[in-house]
């Protein structure tokens, strides 16, 4: 029993990281219906940027000297990353998908896949292809409840990943841009015609998702230990899965379906064989398309012709 | 590690050089077919290692040994006559781009002989290329049998899996008294596999129990439903036979979820990184390896004042094992008489009594040599000599 609990505890904080990814590309396919492949290296090089950034602002000295990170610094990494990663999300749209918003659907998405391997690439090329140990800028503090190990790291992810997912709801619901990326994602011809400025929410959509992966980013490095400039493949892809099991398009979809591809994966790991970790999500997948193409929270949209 | 970041094609020999004091020679350049293919004035040896990726560490503290080694010989006038320049590709430990580096070194480099590589399921792969391509090679530590079962023309200069396997069910049974044991294996990993089933065997058959068994893939980076398993079972102890980067993440989840027993493993464990990864979780783990430069012969100890001199670093056993197998290749070319593939083929096979760094080398009738192995126990992120164990 405290194994299985321990089980989805686990499941549970790796399942809020796929989530908050998830986040950038149901918010991007909800407007451009676009399938931003690029997703996965954004978060990859927020990862980074928070290890560079963790370190420029003298990790190694506190960790040498076993004292623990302040906080207020362990937040500016954050802020920093979320802030690399959302101009690198901008210059993404500007450069790569503006010029080819109008072609066909198809190339956009060719593109997106192109811009994924560039960075990729480019992440070796700039970061060393070598598994990095990501700095502690969080201290590990353990609890035990009835047998069930629990991490400070853990609890933060769930802390950090909620509170954003929450930022992310009040802004869609409650703010002028909010409103204007539900209009867009609505009808992209028709906002445009009501006087909104189509160029700049596409832009923000695309800071913000890119700032939550990057917030991601930084949460698997602490709870992974290395990162690797590979890293954004496998779990980009997760997270995709997580945004199309959710419902593509639907924020709340996006946040369940994290959560239940992280449960999935992590007990299949535990007790079907760590062999068919990855292969479970792909499983579901299939599965989703086959039963419920529209996710489990999305909603049926009748094709316009 | 932090010397070569790029996809190097030879051009880490200028870099290893420029770091190198005092050090006059030519750096080993050039990548273009024209100015590379061998010639009556030299001898090419290939190395294909993984120079960058998550075993990057194998393959740059190989080519050090190896390039420490032919640097030697080549101040000394070289061999028959000619200078040995070694040419070194990136396997980025992928075994497509180490089967499609020999065919390059073969085919570009027009090599006489090879070198490489340190995993064995990139050795299998390689291995094969040059056995078609009847280029004899000689493996510095790939351990798994089936390295050298690929053909004639394949070698290797270090101890085997069934042998490692034994050493480590050995010390676990006799030395630390452990009566139950998990295993947490690589199953992308041939060496992983192959090890596994040599401990598997040697510790049952000593009276031990296996209580749980589980895997991972190369490149994963979480383990904590693995660790959970273990956690829930008797065993005291983990045998991890996989490489260092995977080996710390494991040793770190092990520590964040609270197991506090000791992990036991293979040489692949032996890097720096190990102990820049795993920092404190992984003191107090044992692995058995090929070295321990804390324990030598004086011409270990020469060896080690030699490489660290040169390159500022104290070598592993991968370096180690690097520079033995490139002196075997050496001597053999020598007492071959010519630089031809085959003529280094027989004369390889016939080494007999040579006297390496890290032990005699005899190669028996299956090209593997008999060697003892070192148990070495992690403290206060080094290495030290625990125990040494005879086949």
């Amino acid at each position: 029993m405290t194994q299985f609990l321990q089980q989805i505890i686990n499941g549970l904080s790796l399942g809020s990281i796929y989530a908050l990814i998830a986040l950038g590309y149901t918010m991007v396919y909800g407007i451009l219906k676009l399938i931003n492949f690029a997703h996965g290296e954004v978060f990859m090089v927020g990862a980074y940027t928070g290890l560079h950034a963790a370190s420029a602002l003298g990790i190694d000295a506190y960790e040498a000297s076993g004292r623990s990170f302040p906080l207020y610094l362990a937040l500016l990494v954050l802020v920093v990353a979320m802030a690399a990663a959302a101009t690198l999300g901008m210059l993404i749209e500007f450069l790569a998908y503006r010029p080819v918003r109008t072609a066909p659907r198809l190339t956009p998405l060719i593109t997106a896949i192109g811009v994924s391997l560039f960075l990729q690439n480019a992440g070796m090329l700039v970061f060393s292809p070598n598994p990095q140990r990501y700095p502690a800028i969080l201290r590990e503090v353990r609890f035990e409840l009835f047998g069930v190990i629990v991490t400070n790291i853990k609890l933060t992810i769930f802390g950090v990943a909620l509170a954003l997912m929450l930022s992310l709801h009040l802004l869609v619901q409650k703010t002028w841009t909010g409103r204007a990326m539900r209009a867009l994602s609505f009808n992209i011809d028709a906002a445009k015609l009501m006087g909104i400025d189509t160029n700049r929410v596409i832009r923000s959509t695309f800071a913000i998702g890119s700032a939550l992966a990057a917030a991601g980013g930084i949460l698997f490095g602490l709870d992974q230990i290395t990162i690797t400039p590979l890293m954004g493949v496998l779990t980009g892809l997760k997270a995709f899965v997580a945004a199309v099991l959710g419902g593509i398009g639907s924020i709340p979809g996006a946040v369940v379906g994290g959560l239940l591809i992280g449960l999935a994966e992590q007990l299949t790991a535990g007790y079907l064989s760590p062999a068919y970790r990855d292969a479970i999500t792909f499983v579901i997948l299939i599965g989703i398309l086959l039963l419920k193409p529209e996710g489990l929270l999305g909603v049926v949209r009748v094709e316009k012709v | 590690m932090r010397i070569p970041r790029r996809t190097l094609i030879s051009g880490l020999g200028s870099a290893a050089m420029a770091l190198a004091v005092g050090c006059k020679k030519k750096p080993a350049g050039g990548t273009s077919s024209s100015d590379s293919s061998a010639t009556a004035t030299e001898i090419v040896i290939g190395h294909y290692a993984s120079m960058t990726g998550s075993t990057a560490h194998f393959g740059q503290d190989t080519d050090r040994g190896v390039r420490l080694a032919m640097d030697e010989a080549n101040a000394k006038g070289g061999v028959l006559g000619k200078k040995l320049r070694v040419v070194t590709l990136d396997t980025r430990g992928d075994s497509a781009e180490a089967a499609s580096a020999v065919n390059r070194l073969i085919d570009v480099e027009k090599v006489t002989a090879l070198l490489g590589e340190v995993a064995s399921s990139l050795s299998l792969a390689g291995g094969r290329v040059a056995q078609r391509r009847k280029i004899p090679m000689i493996s510095p530590t790939s351990t798994n049998p089936k390295v050298t079962e690929v053909g004639d023309y394949i070698f290797r200069v270090c101890f085997i899996d069934p042998f490692q396997g034994k050493v480590m069910a050995t010390f676990a049974r006799q030395n630390l008294k452990l009566d139950q044991v998990a295993i947490l294996k690589d199953v992308k990993n041939d060496y992983s596999i192959g090890l596994a089933d040599a401990f598997r065997k040697s510790f049952t058959a000593l009276g031990g129990t296996i209580v749980v068994e589980q895997s991972y893939s190369q490149g994963d980076t979480d383990f904590s439903a693995q660790v959970t398993a273990i956690r829930g079972s008797a065993a005291k102890a983990i045998f991890v036979p996989g490489y260092y980067s995977e080996v710390g993440s494991i040793a770190r989840t092990a520590a964040r979820l609270g197991l506090k027993i000791p992990l036991l493993g293979g040489d692949g464990w032996d890097s720096p990184d190990l102990f820049k990864i795993g920092g404190d979780a992984i003191d107090g783990s044992y692995f058995s390896d090929h070295f321990a430069p804390d324990l030598a012969t004086e011409q270990a100890k020469q060896f080690v004042a030699k490489f660290t001199a040169k390159y500022g670093v104290p070598p592993s056993g991968l370096g180690a094992l690097g520079y033995e197998a490139a002196e075997v290749l050496v001597d053999a070319i020598r007492r071959a008489g010519k630089d031809e593939p085959t003529a280094i083929r027989d004369a390889i096979a016939q080494t007999k009594d040579f006297e390496g760094v890290t032990g005699k080398i005899t190669m028996d009738a299956q090209r593997n040599p008999q060697k003892s192995a070192v148990v070495l126990k992690v403290e206060g992120g080094k290495a030290k000599f625990e125990t040494s164990i005879a086949p």
